[in-house]
């Protein structure tokens, strides 16, 4: 395929996650209500939210300093070039090359770096407890991730998305253990850097008990549209890598044509929509637990994903 | 490449000839002019040593430049010689160098008593840049004893505070028993014929026990300058306690000199090498990563924490060392080369981000007169410039892209995902444990860095001092932005610093990475494109563009106004400062999940019954498990031993006569049984 088709694909990708992004929320929220017999906020409610909030002034705190008004954008920045790279309906993504899986978990990295920086720049309390807790649970929700891309790269032998979900489509994967640990990780590792119930409640109104709400806290108008549109995409994100690496159906491979592009398309808004209504189903069923229970929680992914590396390593001669 | 008729080489000792006239100078000149003339001299010494280093890096031409002067061991002479290796690690001490002294001509003024640095300064940037140049042991021994000496003496500069008298005096212990055992290993290695030179040491093969023996001493010796656990004690010490501009050099440097130490011995001069080797500096570099920033996280003073962290450094620079062993001794030389690539990245890497992390900390303490993270805050709105340029550093060093930290980590993460081809089943179960161990230490380095920044930099300021505080002189501001330029550039471009440390590599190993300048679009590739690669500038590019972008449709479309108000804190605002997070509740989480392990940890709260008014009481206990497991005791038993023999001062002659008796007859015996 010529340059303007890879191009287009990676444009129509990067454009597609930022449209699609508020849409996962909202409907995560509506299957939720539905589930608890409300009637829910209409799947759009997102979207208005984000206008209404653009429109608005910014208050901003009498000491924020200029990190607390250039983080959102950084934020949001690294987020969305991260979820640019994860392949939702094709592999052939332009760019997929200038960063592979470990660089997508730093960019995320990044995002919660500055994230965790703002909520302590005006120096409230509730800002601090957000920050502190957020990097505990990065101090294991990281590595269980880099455990994960060690499976996933040993097996593929390339650390890049595209090459990854090539293999996993390709016909000689069949059922291996180390898929089925690095799976169970990468949804625990998912749930946790999300802020999902039972590590973090999205809707919560009690300070006490937040994180990352609590970190953007002191956020208003148009920096809180772009802090929860980047939170929005990091959800879509996770779901996407899920999607391409365990469930790769679908994905139009490189050079195929508009046909499979469309059906890719439709494969993959199928697999929001499965991928929304399980995360709605399991957040109704659980209950959050106590922070200090998250690190067992997440010791237990940093256990799995360091048993499949393991395997890994024992049970074969290595990459060719 | 000849200047002016003269060799590299020679030129460089010059430089360090000119080095050891300015430190003499600086006892004769008067007291006002001595400051800028000693930093600017250095300086200008550095930059030219940096020079001619690079050059000869670069220039590729070829052969390896020798000297032998006439001093040392009359046999031997003192020989020196600038090879690749070499200039690699002489571009890493005098460009920490020079801007360490560039820095220092704003920041010494600051100095209460000058004489005390000045002279052992410029003696200590000659002393590392002749451990590097040495091509024989004897010199190699002398030019790292004037190295400890002249940094112990820096140390001890304030040797008022009772802390640094303790601290310089842990630091001359333990820069003794590392000097020792480099002599023990030279000796071993050199054998019975005495071939001090370097060249007679690789001609002369070692029998496996004797290598076993030698390697041991030099991870002994190299190990204890460089802080592997558990040979740091001494290092978070001593950095902290000497001038800021001595502790970049010292933590940025100095460590990397002892690196050399390991890579020129282990890699250079020991042959071929055994697979259990990188069973030991794997185990010894993931747990110093580990356990060196759990260290730093518990700290509250701005510049031990920074010490902690180049403990956490080393151990990854150790660990790609060790992985580069490993792949060595199965002739695996294109991975050997990726992970040793991967570890002296990392070497320039840390020399560039932590000393600017400790200027930042000086401008901090010069500003402020605080080291205490708790003491301070808000610093961001007073020194914006030092808040940037300290950013800039801590964003590297928690390994984010698209700043140098990240590249270099990534290889090192690569090297990792070669591993599963080794044969040996301990390195199987071993590397991927490392490669774990890795990850942690790369998330709790952010996390400590998060604290470090969020406490000092941002929220409320929490002292006087740090409320009334300063932006620092235009020197220091220099030499910090210089560093944090370099950073970017190293990070977005790390296919330059690759390709520059191929020869290096490729004399260690035998084979070096692809030519990263070849690639499209200049991306690094550790082995080939289809396997992985990484753009820092792409991912620099993107990341700019979408947030400009995007705050440019949101200012255009939307709305641009902002209102001033008191901060919102979920309807409760508390106006006092104490009411923030402190340095020391926000690692309270990582504190209950690491550290109740590792250091004991205790957190205890004494509330007051209700209608008493005395106030909350909390209290936390760390216990330091190697200082209690390993030196506790050596130095109790050392103070046991010393009170049973005193009474040994106050014999008579009669005795004495006796004891004299009994050792001769006792060394006789043992004579006679050995022969």
């Amino acid at each position: 395929m010529d340059l303007i088709g890879l191009l287009a694909i990676q444009g129509a990708q990067m454009l597609l996650v930022l449209l699609l992004a508020p849409l996962l929320t909202g409907f995560v929220r509506k299957v939720k209500a539905r589930l608890l017999r409300r009637r829910g906020p209409p799947l759009l409610q997102p979207y208005r939210d984000l206008l209404r909030l653009t429109r608005k002034e910014v208050v901003l705190a009498d000491n924020a300093s200029w990190l607390f008004r250039v983080a959102p954008y950084l934020i949001f920045a690294a987020t969305w070039v991260a979820a640019a790279l994860v392949p939702t309906f094709a592999t052939g993504l332009m760019f997929s090359w200038s960063a592979d899986l470990i660089a997508i978990i730093a960019l995320l990295g990044s995002a919660r770096f500055f994230l965790a920086l703002a909520g302590m720049d005006v120096g409230t309390s509730f800002g601090g407890i957000g920050s502190s807790r957020e990097v505990m649970i990065a101090s294991l929700a990281e590595p269980a991730m880099i455990m994960i891309v060690f499976s996933l790269a040993l097996l593929a032998g390339s650390t890049q998305l595209s090459t990854v979900a090539a293999y996993m489509l390709s016909s000689n994967v069949g059922v291996r253990v180390t898929l089925a640990l690095a799976l169970v990780a990468l949804i625990m590792v998912a749930i946790a850097e999300n802020a999902r119930i039972p590590i973090d409640n999205p809707a919560t109104h009690l300070e006490l008990t937040m994180i990352h709400e609590a970190m953007v806290l002191e956020y208003s108008g148009r920096h809180l549209a772009v802090l929860e549109l980047a939170a929005a995409l990091k959800l879509l994100l996770y779901v996407s890598l899920i999607a391409c690496v365990f469930v790769p159906l679908g994905l139009a491979p490189v050079g195929a044509g508009a046909a499979a592009h469309l059906v890719g398309l439709l494969v993959y808004l199928a697999k929001l929509a499965v991928a929304g209504f399980l995360l709605a189903l399991f957040e109704t069923a659980v209950a959050k637990m106590r922070v200090f229970r998250v690190p067992d929680f997440l010791g237990a992914a940093l256990m799995l994903g360091l048993l499949g590396t393991l395997l890994l390593f024992v049970s074969r001669g290595g990459l060719r | 490449m000849t200047v002016i008729g003269q060799t590299p080489v020679e030129l460089l000792l010059g430089c360090t000839a000119v080095l050891f006239g300015l430190s003499m100078l600086s006892i004769t000149v008067g007291r006002r002019l001595a400051t800028p003339l000693v930093y600017g001299g250095c300086l200008l010494v550095c930059l030219a040593g940096l020079a001619i280093a690079l050059g000869h890096l670069l220039g590729a031409t070829g052969g390896d430049s020798t000297a032998i002067l006439p001093l040392g061991l009359p046999w031997v002479g003192a020989r020196f010689r600038l090879d690749a290796l070499a200039s690699v690690f002489l571009v890493v001490v005098n460009l920490g160098a020079a801007a360490a002294s560039l820095y220092a001509i704003g920041y010494g003024r600051h100095e209460p008593e000058p004489r005390r640095v000045l002279p052992f300064y410029p003696a200590f940037l000659a002393a590392m840049n002749l451990v590097i140049l040495a091509d024989d042991a004897f010199s190699f021994l002398v030019a790292w004893e004037v190295m400890s000496l002249s940094s112990w003496a820096l140390v001890m500069a304030h040797h008022r505070e009772a802390d640094n008298r303790r601290a310089g005096y842990i630091y001359l212990v333990m820069a003794s028993f590392g000097a020792l055992c480099l002599l023990l290993a030279f000796g071993l290695l050199a054998g019975p014929g005495g071939g001090y030179s370097f060249d007679a040491m690789r001609a002369q093969a070692s029998p496996p026990v004797l290598s076993a023996l030698v390697l041991s001493l030099v991870v002994l010796g190299a190990g204890s300058k460089a802080g592997l656990v558990p040979l740091h004690v001494w290092l978070p010490l001593a950095h902290p306690a000497a001038p800021s501009h001595v502790s970049a050099l010292m933590s940025g440097v100095m460590t990397k000199v002892a690196v050399y130490a390991f890579v020129r011995i282990v890699f250079d001069l020991l042959g071929p090498p055994s697979p259990w080797w990188s069973l030991l500096i794997l185990t010894l570099g993931g747990v110093t990563t580990v356990l060196g920033i759990l260290y730093a996280l518990m700290q509250t003073d701005l510049k031990r924490m920074l010490a902690y962290s180049t403990v956490e450094n080393v151990g990854i620079i150790f660990i790609g060392l060790g992985l580069g062993l490993a792949f060595k001794a199965q002739h695996m030389s294109w991975a050997a080369a990726l992970a040793v690539t991967a570890a002296l990245f990392h070497v320039f890497n840390h020399s560039l981000f932590k000393s600017l992390l400790f200027f930042g900390a000086g401008a901090v303490q010069g500003a402020t007169g605080e080291r205490d993270m708790e003491r301070l805050g808000g610093l961001i709105g007073r020194m914006p410039q030092t808040a940037l340029a300290f950013l800039v550093g801590c964003v590297a060093i928690s390994a984010l892209p698209p700043l140098n930290g990240f590249a270099s980590e990534w290889l090192a993460f690569q090297a990792i995902l070669l591993s599963p081809q080794l044969q040996a089943p301990a390195l199987k179960i071993m590397v991927p444990a490392v490669g774990a161990l890795l990850a942690l230490a790369a998330a709790l380095t952010a996390a400590a860095f998060v604290r470090t920044y969020g406490i000092a930099f941002l929220g409320r300021p929490r002292s006087a001092t740090a409320e009334t505080a300063r932006e620092t002189d235009r020197w220091s501001l220099a030499a910090m932005f210089l560093l944090a330029t370099l950073c970017l550039l190293a990070g977005v471009l790390p296919g330059l610093v690759i390709d520059a440390l191929a020869p290096a590599v490729g004399g260690l190993v035998g084979a070096h990475m692809p030519n990263q300048m070849a690639q499209p679009w200049l991306s690094i590739v550790p082995v080939a494109q289809s396997r992985s690669s990484y753009n820092g500038l792409l991912v620099l590019v993107f990341i700019t563009a979408s947030a400009s972008l995007a705050a440019f449709a949101i200012h255009r479309l939307a709305s641009r106004a902002v209102r001033r108000a008191p901060a919102w804190d979920g309807g409760y605002p508390e106006m006092s400062p104490a009411t923030q997070y402190t340095a020391g509740s926000f690692a309270q989480p990582i504190r209950r999940v690491f550290a109740s392990i590792v250091f004991r940890a205790r957190d205890e709260v004494t509330m007051p019954p209700p209608g008493d008014l005395a106030p909350a009481r909390f209290r936390l206990e760390l216990h330091d498990p190697v200082w209690e497991t390993l030196y506790a005791p050596i130095a109790g038993a050392v103070g046991y031993v010393a009170d049973r023999l005193n009474h040994l001062q106050f014999l008579t002659i009669r005795v004495y006569l006796s004891l004299v008796f009994l050792a001769l007859v006792g060394l006789l015996l043992v004579l006679a049984v050995w022969i």
